[in-house]
């Protein structure tokens, strides 16, 4: 008797149903599986913080050097750090996010709905660049209140920088998402353009013992940590280089566009 | 009026054909199998439908849409379960159906349909760790959740239990009572003999017959089998001039008449008039299976 009443309830209340809007649900449901991952998240968020913070335990480093151009090593080192969180979710991360739904078929699957599948590779940018944010403002608030290095002297010129530089990385990013035919050849070249950004932006050796040839092919590789340290500690970002991080995401996005494929 | 026409589909892959030529029509409220072996052309055909692939010739219009040209309109109105496809392994069923549900303008209650499709108890569960036939029975859930007019089934029970099985025919045929038009693409006889009023059977990219169940199998030749011990010997001919007979054969004592339409009261009166008992008398039918092997020839090299 109770169970029929309520069932003729729910029934009667059916149609009045209000379904949450689409685009949102779909951006909630991403953004929770994204949470699900913490280890990524923690790594991609924090890793640059905990490796300046682990340097500037060291008082030697904390000292300003003539190899430096007179400044400490924290100073010198902390932009090439920015380079990591950018390419661990823009190489790394979403190129293999958006191999992995294709190989399994959510794209497809969502392709038979009325929700357009380009709205996952939307949310999908979104939540990775929202993360590169969050992990860049961490680590400019622990360079610049833990250790005092002073704040970006061209604050402008840096999310200018930013930007571009960031956007030239998930382009690629979305390059290895299109042409990788399936998840584990994306983190496998995922994992190769990470490395490569790594070492043009002197994170794994720091720039002073990289050939010059190697620091200026290195001003020109995304994320573009030469015009990253010109905004942060020297007298704002070259204009070349920046262009040169504009032309690389749109000519990159382009080519994810044409070469994308669904299924 | 129909609500899906496919009117002389073709469709190739790069050099191989996949749909030589189907053409036929769904009426509304029908359960409608599209039954052939794997790589007849069947997914093929119902993929063009579904607006998924674009067809190299013919027509099609579903519920009076182009599936192309009014594709948004399409997907509102027509449920669509695929063949192989996943979720992401961290989403949990109940995630599932309600995002799912938030894509259709009137979606059905998202609880009620896991309910319905045993699925009450897994809400909170990942659908990594799923088993095959929970899958699938979500796969179901998430096809039906925009209340469609129109579901397109493709696999329906692959992976199911028996039981579940018995249950996924159970629900369909409570969607149809619905109103839905339901479209079941399946290789498994037994399934579209319960559940589908009529059937096309799809084979090298060919419609071979179109029928009810009933139909394709009475429309086979020798479709029915009688075996019998005759009490005293008779002439092959008291049989064989019978319309409904096909052939007589006679091993050791025991005759076997194959034939079609009322076969059983056609001979038993024969024998009668010539006052001949028939012993042992067995009727076989035939099945849907033999009809099917009869259209499209035997099993391939599987």
């Amino acid at each position: 008797m109770n169970e029929t009443a309520s069932a003729t309830r729910t029934m009667a209340r059916a149609p009045q149903r209000r379904a949450p809007r689409p685009f949102r649900a779909l951006a909630v449901a991403e953004t929770r599986l994204f949470l699900r991952d913490p280890v990524t998240v923690l790594l991609a968020i924090a890793l640059p913080s905990v490796i300046l913070a682990g340097l500037g335990a060291v008082p030697a480093l904390r000292e300003p050097a003539d190899v430096f151009g007179g400044i400490r090593f924290v100073d010198y080192f902390a932009p090439s750090l920015l380079a990591i969180n950018i390419a661990v979710l823009g190489l790394q991360n979403l190129p293999t996010g958006l191999a992995t739904y294709r190989e399994k078929g959510v794209l497809r699957r969502l392709s038979a709905t009325p929700m357009n599948p380009s709205a996952v590779l939307v949310v999908q940018l979104v939540i990775n660049l929202v993360t590169v944010a969050v992990g860049t403002v961490l680590m400019l608030a622990v360079a610049v209140y833990a250790f005092d290095v002073p704040a970006p002297r061209h604050p402008v010129g840096f999310v200018l920088t930013f930007l571009l530089g960031t956007s030239a990385v998930f382009a690629i990013g979305l390059v290895i998402a299109a042409v990788a035919p399936r998840a584990r050849i994306a983190a496998g070249i995922g994992t190769v353009a990470f490395m490569l950004t790594q070492f043009f932006a002197g994170v794994y050796l720091p720039k002073y013992l990289l050939p010059e040839v190697v620091v200026r092919i290195g001003e020109f590789v995304p994320p573009g940590i030469g015009a990253f340290q010109g905004a942060w500690t020297g007298d704002g970002p070259a204009p070349l280089q920046l262009a040169a991080m504009a032309v690389i995401a749109v000519v990159a996005t382009a080519v994810a566009a044409r070469f994308f494929r669904w299924e | 009026m129909p609500v899906i026409e496919v009117n002389q589909l073709h469709k190739r892959y790069r050099d191989q054909v996949a749909v030589h030529d189907v053409s036929f029509s769904v009426e509304e409220g029908e359960i409608f199998g599209v039954l052939g072996r794997n790589g007849a052309g069947k997914t093929t055909t119902v993929e063009c439908i579904e607006g998924l692939r674009s067809p190299d010739g013919g027509s099609i219009s579903v519920l009076g849409l182009h599936p192309a040209r009014d594709r948004a309109e399409l997907r509102r109105v027509l449920g669509i379960q695929l063949q192989a496809s996943e979720l992401p392994d961290k989403l949990r069923v109940a995630e599932a159906i309600e995002l799912y549900a938030s894509f259709y303008p009137s979606p059905a209650d998202p609880r009620e349909l896991l309910e319905r499709w045993g699925l009450g108890a897994k809400r909170n569960t990942a659908f990594g760790n799923l088993s095959g036939g929970q899958k699938q029975r979500l796969s179901i859930a998430l096809a039906l959740v925009g209340n469609p007019r129109v579901a397109i089934l493709d696999e329906l029970t692959t992976g199911l239990d028996p039981q579940a099985r018995r249950d996924a025919w159970e629900s369909i045929e409570q969607i149809r009572r619905g109103g839905v038009t339901v479209v079941l693409v399946t290789h498994f006889m037994e399934e579209a003999e319960r559940l589908c009023d009529r059937i096309a059977v799809i084979d090298a990219g060919r419609v071979v017959a179109l029928d009810t169940p009933a139909g394709l199998v009475a429309g086979l030749i020798g479709g029915q089998r009688l075996r019998f011990r005759p009490s005293i010997p008779f002439e092959d001919a008291v049989l064989t001039q019978l319309a409904e007979v096909e052939s007589v054969r006679r091993s050791g004592p025991h005759v076997e008449v194959t034939g079609g339409g009322d076969l059983l009261h056609a001979v038993t009166s024969a024998l009668a008039r010539h006052q001949v008992v028939p012993g042992d008398l067995r009727l076989e039918q035939a099945t849907l299976d033999d009809a099917f092997v009869a259209l499209t020839g035997p099993a391939a090299e599987n």
